[in-house]
């Protein structure tokens, strides 16, 4: 049922929905969403410079701060890009590791993401204890790592700690208990009827237009397609450890949940054969400071879908040209698709759906709107640029 | 102690909003409101507006763009109000000190009340900051010096 008038409705970059700043503004009728424009930016730190300011050794750090959730996706990506360019391979044993520190980085982002959806929908107690059990893997990678969020696992040339065989049962007892619980919540999920009324037929994106879009990762698997890096262009120690890729053939935002909730218990036995079948030997091997001209191209499944590092180096201790595409921003022009024609009730599930982390996305191109060309602009004179530009938008 | 200023120890209400940050510390800041942490049992609840919030925690660098949506938040939160910056990036800017986009700390932007420092701070290291800010409002706090 139409009403005639179009109200529109800002949504960010404050709203208790979004735990980042963006904003969306959405043309309503009535109850309806008939358009829905994104405007991004507002975390655009310009990281993509930075790395040019940085050696190789420092960019570690930085590429660990694109994003806090998928920290490690980010420096494995990195890596694998930087030892792509010295025609570096990493020891058997680090690329063991890096397959169980993300796959754990998968299980905690899955299960924050699981939490927030609930909580997008008003079911706090079950956001709740999703946090409470998602504790357990946090325990976990401190254990590994020393951090709870960036783990500074990974160096160029391999893995910078050891998984020593003190800490293996413990690992082995919390992914039990994170088991049980994974298997307990699917049964909850599908059988709970505020669940299934508020996710079921909502933000419905058809195999078709999610393969258009291009969307990635959960998103697009639970559009039915099965595509993951992991499987079909293998890095790390994928090639050696069996798995599923999870699908769903809901289209809904209840199959992005239940694909996710899959994919956990995917990465719980994934961790567990690979603990097992971990082989000995070094954790990395020595890299020399300057990288030889060259350019690479590095992908990795994050939790959130394929993410894309791009290197150019001109043979200096830092790289010329770095570029980042991560998952979010490939998965917006879909998630504007499912926005159309659904309720306004909806949009923070929806916007949700999609496992949003606009940290990873706000990246910049700069186009000369008069001669429609890009330039390229060393630092200092872009940051001048912008500093006079009080008013300075992104595109 | 009088009756409003131990009223406002008592149960701060907290606004969370993310300047530009890479969600470390915004994760971190959400674990410290679920149950291993759970500050709620003290009566601090994470709120969705800012009408009704007390403390504003900010977390990330200032970026340009996201300046004066901080600034009409703050401005928009009733007084007494109070500015906790998590994370090393709020503090200072940390690794985006140099960045184009980057202002730099909230404490350019804003009057900070208390720094939580860490990347990301733990939330232990959080409730820390928390706690060392009821004790600045207990005290007296610095609203009135900044009109």
């Amino acid at each position: 049922m139409s009403y005639g008038s179009i109200v529109k409705v800002p949504f960010g970059p404050q709203h208790p929905a979004l735990k980042e700043p963006e904003h969306f503004l959405f043309e309503i009728d009535g109850e309806i969403i008939v358009n829905v424009k994104p405007r991004i930016g507002y975390n655009h730190r310009g990281i993509e410079k930075a790395f040019e300011r940085r050696t190789y050794i420092q960019n570690i750090y930085l590429a660990e701060r694109i994003c806090g959730i998928c920290s490690d996706a980010h420096t494995t990506c990195y890596t694998q890009a930087i030892e792509d360019l010295l025609g570096l391979d990493a020891p058997p044993r680090a690329r063991y590791i890096r397959v169980i520190v993300a796959e754990l980085e998968r299980i905690h982002s899955h299960s924050l993401w699981l939490g927030i959806a609930v909580h997008e929908i008003g079911f706090d107690t079950f956001f709740m204890y999703l946090w409470r059990d998602r504790e357990a893997v946090m325990d976990i990678l401190e254990l590994i790592s020393g951090n709870r969020v960036h783990y500074a696992m990974n160096t160029i040339g391999g893995v910078r700690r050891d998984i020593t065989p003190e800490i293996i049962p413990k690992i082995i007892r919390s992914l039990d208990f994170l088991e049980k619980r994974t298997k307990y919540y699917m049964k909850a999920l599908r059988s709970e009827r505020t669940v299934l009324k508020r996710t079921v037929d909502v933000g419905v994106l058809k195999p078709k237009d999610a393969v258009e879009l291009c969307a990635v990762g959960p998103t697009l698997r639970a559009s039915g397609v099965k595509n993951d890096v992991r499987g079909d262009d293998p890095y790390a120690a994928y090639d050696e450890i069996p798995f599923n890729i999870v699908t769903d053939d809901g289209c809904d935002v209840f199959s992005r949940m239940l694909v996710r909730c899959g994919e956990i218990l995917e990465s719980i036995n994934m961790i567990r054969y690979a603990l097992d079948h971990m082989p000995s030997g070094m954790l990395r091997v020595r890299m020399p400071m300057a990288v030889k001209p060259g350019e690479a191209v590095s992908r990795v499944e994050a939790p959130r879908g394929e993410l894309i590092h791009y290197v150019k180096s001109n043979g200096s201790t830092r790289p010329e040209r770095y570029k980042v595409r991560s998952p979010t921003l490939a998965n917006i022009p879909a998630l504007c698709r499912m926005f159309i024609g659904q309720h306004v009730a909806d949009i923070p599930i929806i916007l949700a759906g999609i496992d949003p982390c606009f940290a990873c996305m706000d990246r910049l191109v700069f186009i000369d709107v008069k001669t429609n060309k890009r330039k390229s602009l060393d630092f200092e004179s872009f940051s001048e640029m912008v500093r006079k530009q009080r008013n300075f938008r992104l595109a | 102690m009088s009756l409003l200023k131990w009223i406002r120890a008592k149960s701060p209400w907290i606004l969370h909003f993310n300047t530009g940050g890479c969600n470390g510390c915004d994760i971190e800041l959400l674990a410290a409101f679920t149950p291993r942490f759970d500050v709620e049992r003290f009566g601090i609840l994470l709120q969705g507006s800012p009408r009704h919030a007390d403390i504003l925690a900010v977390t990330g660098p200032v970026t340009l763009q996201v300046r004066e949506r901080l600034i009409r938040i703050y401005e928009q939160m009733p007084e007494p109000k109070y500015v906790l910056a998590v994370g090393s990036c709020a503090c200072s800017g940390a690794p985006f000190k140099d960045c184009y986009n980057v202002i730099g700390g909230v404490d350019k932007v804003l009057p900070v009340d208390a720094y939580v420092p860490g990347c990301p701070p733990k939330p232990e290291a959080i409730i820390d900051g928390i706690v060392k800010l009821i004790q600045k409002i207990e005290e007296g706090g610095t609203c009135e010096k900044r009109r």
